[in-house]
């Protein structure tokens, strides 16, 4: 921030000139980018539906102590609402949203509400129980309740493997149902191998351009830069031909008599599979900014080091590697927040366990069609960068980042 | 000069505009049975009505058409949709109401209301046709026994190598809880308690190292042909088709399959409802259901239908040994039951995919 001193006439015009320039940026970023995560971070902790369907069957549950059964006017009310719920045709979504909260839930409201139609019964409560013994139980209308909530953080709950219990604590899922904890920590761990693999590949490929002559350095670097121009698809695919029990490797193999015809490895649609591809897909990430710094640093640097006695070893460790982890670290965070999102690769070679929690969040976006719980899924995935985020500063500094 | 090119530019919008009055897209399954759809529905349709049909494809589900009906952007007229997937398009308004009492009676004057089987028709349509879920294997796989029953597909001691089966809870664990011995009458009231669905994930773990998964049905077929497995899970007119046209030496096992049907549903806000209203009561003729039998092995929906239904046209083989609603084929049939699905398919799917990643 400039301080406001000796400021000549016209600099601040200047200045805003220049700000304006900005503007189309900002103006972009704000379209593309603020707005859709903020109307995502909104969908993960906000759904209207129900509240605005059954307003009134929802007031009068408030009153209700959540024991028992409700009184008659609940059942009068929720069958008045139900019924126009249906001739709006708004009432499978409002089935679906209260058979989240509570399996089994989905068939008793729609078929009531198919049942109750043209009935004027005396006792709306027997009606109803008599159509279907759910709505003699109090859990059925308090997941009504719940999932009545405008404001709510189930979905938060539901992607940490928690939930309500009846006296409106939170606890933990039994084990068997823990889903998405496990993924999203196998998901971090699986980003920091790639990270690591990318580290261990990249670093001697972009020491060995950094120190080539011209012609081969560029020659060398095109290397890097076409893959990184080729459709990912490209790619990934390419890895599937590679891989695959009848693809090229194991033929090779079996060819040289490393293994038999029986024993062809398992290389694809597992974790093997979305390691090796995702660590291809991302290398030069890794190499690009690491190559900017290495480029940067004097080759006498080491030539001194040596004539002070030091031996390659200590050179490098002592004088080469501190001047590279500003390339390190850029390059590491951008691969590792890179692999945390992905999604087509692992989609594609990752088989049955080689997925990741993106895919599961592209299932809840096309698949069951459960937004907010996707949405919940991807703001922790988006808290789990930024936090990483924060660390890094905290320990490196994000002003001593080069990415070239 | 000048008066030429007003009248070419009339013309062209006015063949532009009956062009967009009679045109259809359609969607449906694709492979075999996409073809088996065209010959036997669409393109009489247009034969008869003059109203062209661009077909496309898709594999299933409800999210596509979501998406159009909530953006306002709807280019989907006409899809074709499992049952389940119809009651719930209509319950949650997006799929047009069809008034199934204008739909063509049956040859003896049946209305076409009493003509349909319990559970087929719904407010936005009703079905085409009836299809099952079996497994077929690859004769060269077994030379010597084979396999007979829906155990068999769970019994690698006897019957070794891998099995496709599709990448879905859905029909999976009614398979292997009757392999386990559940009865096909207590089979969702076992799945209903949280022990029977660990019962068929377990039965499950017996064969999961040699599950090869697939997603669309054209897919077993082809596995089956390659001998990447030795038996796999299907949709039967699949098998059957690559039985009679390209003479593959599979074999349909008629034991403990699920029996399911699907129909045709207009997409809520299509801007051809006229149209699409007709080719719906043209799919719902009991001749035009049964001609569907000679492509391919689908029962008619509608009870006339069935008797219309002769020989395959390529072969000449005899399709009612061939079709799932056959008697012969019923000794232990499994009728899908759509409405517990509906009710616990989000739980049983996170259940299935936690199961799948372990």
């Amino acid at each position: 921030m400039l301080r406001p001193m000796n400021r000549l006439p016209g600099e601040r015009a200047a200045r805003l000139r220049a700000a304006a320039l900005t503007l189309p940026l900002l103006a972009f970023i704000g379209v593309t980018f603020i707005a859709p995560l903020g109307t995502m971070l909104v969908r993960s902790v906000h759904d209207p539906l129900v509240a605005d369907a059954l307003p009134d069957t929802l007031a009068l549950l408030r009153e209700w102590a959540g024991l028992g059964i409700p009184e008659e006017a609940v059942f009068e009310t929720a069958a008045r609402e139900l019924a126009s719920a249906r001739q709006a045709r708004t009432l499978g979504q409002i089935a679906t949203r209260i058979n989240r909260v509570q399996g089994g839930l989905r068939s008793v409201l729609t078929r009531s509400a198919r049942k109750l139609r043209g009935m004027e019964p005396d006792s709306w409560r027997d009606a109803m129980i008599g159509i279907n013994p759910a709505w003699g139980e109090a859990a059925t209308w308090r997941a009504i309740r719940r999932a009545g909530e405008r404001f709510t953080p189930r979905h938060y709950l539901h992607a940490l493997d928690l939930d309500r219990g009846l006296d409106g604590g939170i606890v933990a899922q039994p084990s068997e149902l823990r889903i998405y904890l496990p993924l999203l920590g196998r998901t971090l761990a699986v980003s920091l191998g790639i990270t690591a693999l990318c580290l261990l590949l990249g670093y001697p490929i972009a020491y060995l351009i950094a120190q080539a002559p011209p012609q081969r350095a560029s020659l060398l670097l095109l290397l890097v830069l076409v893959p990184f121009w080729t459709s990912l698809l490209v790619r990934t695919t390419s890895w599937i031909v590679l891989l695959q029990s009848q693809g090229v490797v194991n033929d090779l193999l079996v060819m040289l008599g490393l293994i038999g015809d029986e024993q062809r490895l398992a290389m694809i649609y597992n974790m093997t599979g979305t390691l090796v591809a995702m660590t291809h897909v991302l290398l030069p990430f890794m190499v690009l900014p690491l190559y900017s710094v290495m480029r940067s640093i004097p080759a006498q640097h080491m030539n001194a080091a040596a004539s002070l006695g030091a031996s390659f070893r200590q050179a490098f460790r002592r004088v080469y590697w501190p001047q590279t982890l500003p390339g390190v670290g850029a390059g590491s965070l951008l691969v590792f927040i890179l692999a945390i999102g992905y999604y087509i690769t692992p989609a594609l070679v990752g088989g049955r366990t080689g997925q990741l929690i993106s895919n599961m969040i592209a299932y809840h976006m096309q698949q069951s069609l459960n937004w907010g719980l996707a949405a919940a899924l991807g703001g922790i995935l988006l808290a789990c960068v930024v936090g990483l985020y924060l660390l890094y500063d905290r320990l490196v500094g994000v002003d001593r980042m080069k990415l070239g | 000069m000048k008066y030429r090119w007003a009248v070419a530019a009339t013309l062209g919008m006015a063949s532009l505009a009956t062009n967009a009055a009679e045109s259809l897209t359609v969607v449906s399954w694709g492979g075999s049975y996409a073809r088996a759809s065209q010959l036997a529905v669409l393109e009489p349709f247009t034969a008869e009505t003059g109203i062209e049909i661009r077909l496309e494809d898709y594999n299933g589900g409800l999210a596509q058409i979501r998406a159009q009906v909530e953006t306002g952007r709807v280019h989907w007229d006409v899809v074709d949709l499992e049952l389940p997937d119809m009651v719930r398009g209509c319950d949650e308004g997006l799929l047009e109401l069809v008034d199934i009492t204008n739909y063509p009676p049956a040859q003896d004057g049946t209305p076409a209301v009493n003509d349909y089987p319990p559970d087929t028709t719904t407010e936005c349509g009703a079905s085409m046709l009836f299809y099952a879920t079996i497994y077929a294997y690859n004769r060269e796989s077994f030379p010597a026994a084979k396999p007979e029953t829906i155990e068999d597909f769970f019994d690698l001691a006897k019957f070794p190598g891998r099995r496709g089966m599709r990448r879905t809870p859905l029909g999976n664990l009614e398979f292997a809880l009757l392999a386990d011995g559940v009865p096909v009458g207590e089979l969702y009231d076992t799945l209903d308690a949280p022990a029977g669905m660990e019962r068929a994930l377990r039965k499950l773990d017996a064969i999961k190292e040699q599950i090869v998964w697939w997603e669309a049905g054209a897919q077993p077929p082809q596995m089956l042909a390659d001998q990447e497995v030795v038996m796999s899970t299907a949709y039967n007119g699949r098998i059957f088709n690559a039985q009679v046209l390209e003479k593959q030496p599979f074999v349909v096992v008629w034991d403990g399959q699920v029996l399911d049907s699907s129909g045709l549903g207009i997409v809520a806000g299509t801007k051809h409802l006229d149209a699409a209203r007709q080719l719906l009561a043209f799919a719902a003729r009991p001749d035009i259901q049964a001609a569907l039998g000679k492509y391919i092995s689908y029962s008619p929906a509608r009870r006339s239908g069935t008797a219309l239904v002769s020989t395959h046209l390529a072969s000449g083989v005899d399709m009612a040994p061939h079709m799932p609603t056959s008697p012969e084929n019923l000794h232990r049939v499994v009728h899908n039951n759509w409405e517990w699905w509906s009710d616990h398919v989000d739980d049983v799917n996170e259940r299935f995919s936690a199961w799948l990643a372990r």
